[in-house]
């Protein structure tokens, strides 16, 4: 693998952050709201409920860390739908480049936007409601990266998505963090929901991240056996997602989609 | 530095002949013979002309030389690297232009340039974008979004990012279709002096038979994924009865038969 070309990536989506405000202002904005919209949920909830429970880091916490997640997915598919707004597949792929270089620079593209989000999110949280998530400390990096890796496979899913169905598919992508979020515990334990569903909600990486941290932040102890459980889901998801990604490109190679990729939709 | 274009020139086996080796071959959709049992080559400094009418195949064979297309059968070979096993090594030598594929419009010339550099793997890259900017007449648009520009100066980035890597194997797909006649001059001449200076060789595809005529040593008239005819596009068409290209280009779409017997 080399470098430079997955530079060549990120560089691209640098470029297009520099291009105008607009960029930038989309990459912070959504979470900024998200974040003030529930820090003055968590302000009420602890206006009205009885003492000893705060909201803050259980309910404002998991909105920082599912919007972390969101931004690390649409990090990766915003990068590839750059080639796809612009019709570039063919002088991309039609460059050196490989398709692992590319999936490389997808994902790098991803770490710089979704780290940008997420200082964003927590000086907000921390200024206006108090949030003292740096108080975790390095704790929280194992946190993180689970919930880093599921984001960067279902990013790598939407784009393989896009690749095989076209441009038109679009709208998959999008709703997907809403779709699984009910089923993630993210704002709930998972035994609040029918046991069927714990059954599909155990197959999600985010929810061994949420049971833990709630269990943190409200003074219990998190099994680390749990969270290592959701970090090797996430590492099989990316390694499934990127396995994905590559057949229907050398599927799209085979059947000639890249070179005709400009059609609005793909049968 | 086996990604320096550089490098590229020196490592080239100096006994190989032909830049570009096509072999037998062929590419089916589902039944439909697209390219079937083509092979020819293309010698440095060379600019062949691939003609025929729409649906000839002829994009059809670029794709596959640029290794977007995978063949169903036969054997591509640029500059001594095999396309097939080493994708890489083939593609570091080669560039293209189409009036198809137009660099992203959200991007300055400048940026669209260091982008692709980089995706080539060129050395130096400041350096070597100066010096296309002012080969191609774009200095005064190097900040401007390609989203913005004419038809003309878009071909004009299009060629400046297809000479980025120095290739020895360009493949130029109607460079000149959206271009006035005194801006497509301009552009044959360029590419010209290009392909004579650096000896580099070119796959050319035209609707354009006056353009064919000055500006190529050979062409290969494609009729339903096979070649047709081949030569010298100034002889040609005297050989096979016509008075000009255009003739003969016609003939060739509308009674294939009549020339392969």
């Amino acid at each position: 693998m080399h470098i430079t070309p997955i530079l060549a990536i990120v560089l691209r989506q640098l470029y297009l952050f520099r291009s105008g405000p607009t960029r930038v202002l989309s990459l912070v904005i959504w979470v900024a709201i998200d974040i003030v919209l529930w820090g003055f949920m968590t302000k009420y909830l602890n206006s009205v409920t009885a003492a000893g429970f705060d909201f803050v880091p259980v309910l404002l916490g998991a909105v920082l860390m599912w919007d972390f997640f969101t931004r690390v997915m649409f990090g990766v598919t915003m990068a590839f739908f750059e080639d796809v707004w612009s019709r570039n597949f063919l002088n991309v792929f039609g460059s050196p480049i490989s398709i692992t270089e590319y999936l490389a620079g997808l994902v790098a593209s991803s770490i710089i936007t979704s780290t940008l989000g997420l200082l964003v999110m927590l000086a907000l949280a921390t200024a206006l409601f108090g949030l003292s998530f740096l108080s975790y400390g390095g704790m929280l990096v194992p946190f993180l990266m689970v919930l880093f890796l599921f984001g960067i496979a279902l990013g790598i899913v939407g784009c393989s998505f896009v690749l095989r169905f076209g441009p038109s598919a679009e709208w998959f992508v999008w709703p997907i963090p809403a779709v699984l979020s009910p089923l993630a515990g993210v704002f709930y334990p998972i035994s609040t929901m029918p046991t069927w569903i714990q059954w599909v909600s155990h197959l999600l990486p985010p929810v061994y991240v949420f049971e833990g941290m709630r269990a943190i932040v409200t003074g219990g102890a998190f099994s680390r056996s749990s969270l290592a459980i959701g970090a090797v889901l996430a590492v099989f998801y990316v390694l499934s997602a990127s396995l994905v990604f590559t057949r229907i490109y050398r599927n799209a190679v085979r059947t000639g989609l890249i070179a005709r990729y400009s059609a609005e939709s793909v049968t | 530095m086996p990604n320096s274009p550089g490098a590229v020139e020196e490592t080239a086996p100096f006994f190989f002949m032909s830049i570009l080796e096509v072999s037998k071959l062929r590419k089916s959709y589902s039944g439909t013979l697209a390219v079937d049992d083509l092979s020819f080559s293309i010698a440095p400094g060379e600019i062949v002309g691939l003609l025929g009418p729409n649906g000839a195949g002829k994009t059809t064979t670029i794709n596959m030389i640029l290794g977007v297309l995978e063949p169903s059968s036969g054997r591509i070979q640029i500059d001594g690297h095999n396309l097939a096993n080493d994708r890489r090594g083939a593609l570091l030598r080669t560039n293209f232009a189409a009036v198809y594929a137009p660099l992203p419009g959200n991007l300055t010339v400048e940026q669209n340039l260091r982008f692709f550099a980089m995706l080539y793997g060129v050395d130096s890259i400041s350096s070597r974008i100066d010096a296309l900017v002012e080969q191609f007449d774009l200095a005064k648009f190097r900040h401007t979004k390609c989203g913005v520009l004419s038809s003309g100066e878009q071909t004009r980035a299009c060629l400046a990012k297809a000479m980025l890597n120095s290739p020895r194997l360009l493949l130029l797909d109607e460079p000149t279709a959206s271009l006035d006649p005194a801006t497509a001059r301009e552009v044959r001449e360029k590419i010209r002096a290009v392909a004579t200076a650096r000896q580099v060789s070119v796959l050319w595809t035209s609707h354009n038979m006056n353009e064919v005529e000055t500006v190529c040593d050979r062409v290969l008239f494609l009729s339903r994924g096979r070649i047709l005819l081949e030569g010298n596009p100034r002889t040609l068409p005297q050989e096979h009865g016509k008075s000009t290209l255009e003739e003969l280009f016609i003939a060739v779409a509308r009674e294939p038969l009549s020339l392969e017997s």
